[in-house]
């Protein structure tokens, strides 16, 4: 099962997984696992001992033996500092990189190259300047050849859904930071993807602005029923999306706890102020801390 | 802050901008300076006639030479050799550049040869091309292909170099296929980089029009300014720089126009 290093608190998280894991077992058994066994078993994403080397066999250790699972719909969180591969992590998972070894499955089927089924939100802005609001929002959908007016009902939804109805003809370059992300998300999820992949979108907007777009993410998240995986190196945002945060360390990135995150939905911003969550906080911060004393 | 900035602060600050109506007075100001010397170091009998002509003669001759018809068919002549060898040669590099700049494979073998020949001088290569292709219209043509053509590819090759790899990212998690990503990411992407480049290319074109027609020709711009020189018609030189460069200006400006219409999104 990898490097999961598991804390007393994340027994019932633990606890859950091992069934899970199991119920895998049980039907690998019984022969080949087919996508609809692992989908019964409510794994999205299955990420198993995958290591990441840059360069030769000498070169830097990205990513040592991580190993993870994602439920289906859970917004599931990856925290750690900067340069301790949790974005390498994504990039491999949506098959923009390969792994030196180990594999990464979602719904069963094993990543190779990119593909619709896990879209992405990018930290830097992406996207295409030549397309307005409503024909980025339209392209993964186009590129799957679906018909015209089936196309504008999704653009149309997922517009309304990010607020944005009113800037369907604009360009990119109109548009502030945060609005251009909110575009991001929907055109990620106007594919229907499997897993939505989030590398810090949030990571270059000003504070007032991440935590607007975290309650629009956590709204449209709500609604819309979706597996996550989101990166990030800030704290508070992990704690206040997440259903359960992966604290990864640096070099080489390894996965150092799994905590489950409690607090019940729908979350206000103003969770922050919860003793529980600042329990939650105390912790990550702990094992970051633990992390950075080692550095030294 | 802005408002209590003097005319001669904003004049001398980097990058600051200046009414439009400072900028038009300065651009003319240029113009009637340039003129304005011409005409005293002309009518002045600074420089003789002979070598200066006065702009009433060159006004004269553009004149008598516009209503003979001559002017027109000389004109129409260079700009169809030079239209044609800037046509031909941007339609292959286009592509070719964008796949250039896209596929280290077609780099590789070509951006060492491609770097050789364009250095090359066009001038040292016109015999060869007399001997190849003749005398007519396609020599000049020629011409104007090979300056061009190898300058455009490796301008061109880097315009789709320089297109952000998290685009075509971003382009593969929506769904786009890696044989796509040239024509529905990297190609849209580079397009104004791509019309910038022709733009100046095209300028390009045009001051290879007196090698073209440097010899063998018998029409042209170039070609009556090559004549006047042996008649010591000074003002038909003139003339035909002046055209050369008022077409130029033509050309410019149509593709700046190209560019703000079929890429409106960029700056």
């Amino acid at each position: 099962m990898g490097t999961l290093i598991l804390n007393a608190t994340t027994q019932t998280a633990a606890g859950s997984r091992v069934v899970m894991t199991e119920s895998i077992k049980a039907s690998t058994s019984a022969g080949a696992v087919s996508a609809t066994d692992v989908r019964s078993a409510g794994i999205t994403m299955a990420v198993e001992d995958v290591t990441l080397r840059y360069g030769e066999a000498n070169g830097v250790l990205a990513l040592d033996d991580v190993s993870l699972k994602v439920a289906r719909n859970e917004f599931c969180v990856i925290v750690g500092p900067s340069g301790c591969g949790k974005s390498s992590l994504l990039y491999l998972a949506a098959g923009l990189n390969d792994a030196t070894s180990g594999s990464i499955k979602v719904d069963g089927r094993e990543v190779i190259e990119p593909g619709a089924d896990r879209g992405m939100v990018f930290q830097s802005y992406t996207l295409f300047p030549w397309l307005t609001v409503r024909a980025n929002i339209e392209y993964g959908p186009k590129r799957k050849g679906l018909p015209a007016e089936q196309r504008k009902r999704i653009v149309d939804q997922y517009l309304e859904e990010v607020g944005l109805a009113a800037f369907a003809d604009h360009y990119p370059a109109q548009l502030s930071g945060g609005m251009k992300q909110r575009v991001a998300i929907a055109r990620a999820l106007a594919n229907d993807p499997a897993v939505l992949l989030m590398d810090e979108p949030f990571g270059a907007l000003d504070s007032q602005t991440r935590g607007t777009m975290q309650k629009l993410l956590l709204r449209v998240w709500e609604r819309q029923q979706k597996t996550v995986l989101f990166v990030t190196h800030d704290i508070d945002e992990a704690l206040v999306l997440g259903d359960r945060v992966l604290v990864m360390t640096a070099r080489p990135g390894r996965i150092k706890a799994e905590i489950k995150v409690d607090i019940p939905r729908p979350r206000s911003m103003d969770v922050i102020l919860e003793p529980e969550f600042i329990a939650l906080k105390r912790r990550i911060l702990g094992l970051l801390h633990d992390e950075i004393d080692e550095d030294h | 802050m802005a408002q209590r900035r003097t005319a001669w602060t904003r004049l001398t600050t980097p990058f600051a901008n200046i009414p439009a109506s400072t900028a038009t007075s300065l651009a003319l100001a240029m113009w009637v300076v340039v003129i304005g010397g011409w005409a005293l170091l002309s009518y002045g009998r600074v420089v003789p006639n002979m070598f200066l002509p006065t702009p009433g003669t060159v006004l004269q001759t553009t004149y008598r030479m516009g209503l003979d018809g001559s002017l027109f068919y000389h004109t129409l002549t260079s700009a169809k050799v030079v239209l044609l060898g800037f046509i031909v040669s941007s339609v292959i590099a286009v592509p070719l550049g964008l796949w250039m700049g896209t596929y280290r494979a077609v780099q590789a073998p070509l951006e060492p040869l491609v770097n050789f020949i364009r250095y090359l001088p066009v001038t040292s290569f016109v015999p060869l091309f007399i001997l190849w292709i003749g005398i007519g219209i396609e020599q000049r043509i020629a011409v104007i292909f090979f300056g061009t053509f190898f300058q455009q590819l490796v301008m061109i090759s880097d315009c789709a170099r320089g297109v952000s790899r998290d685009l075509v990212n971003a382009s593969y998690t929506l769904g786009t296929k890696r044989s796509e990503a040239v024509w529905h990411v990297i190609f849209p992407a580079a397009l104004p980089a791509i019309l910038d480049t022709l733009r100046v290319t095209m300028g390009w074109a045009w001051t290879y029009l007196v090698v073209a027609e440097l010899v063998a020709a018998s029409s042209g711009l170039g070609y009556i300014s090559l004549k006047a020189m042996r008649g010591f018609q000074v003002d038909v030189i003139f003339m035909a720089i002046a055209a050369i460069g008022l077409l130029g200006l033509i050309t410019d400006t149509a593709f700046r126009l190209l560019r703000a219409r079929v890429a409106p999104w960029a700056p």
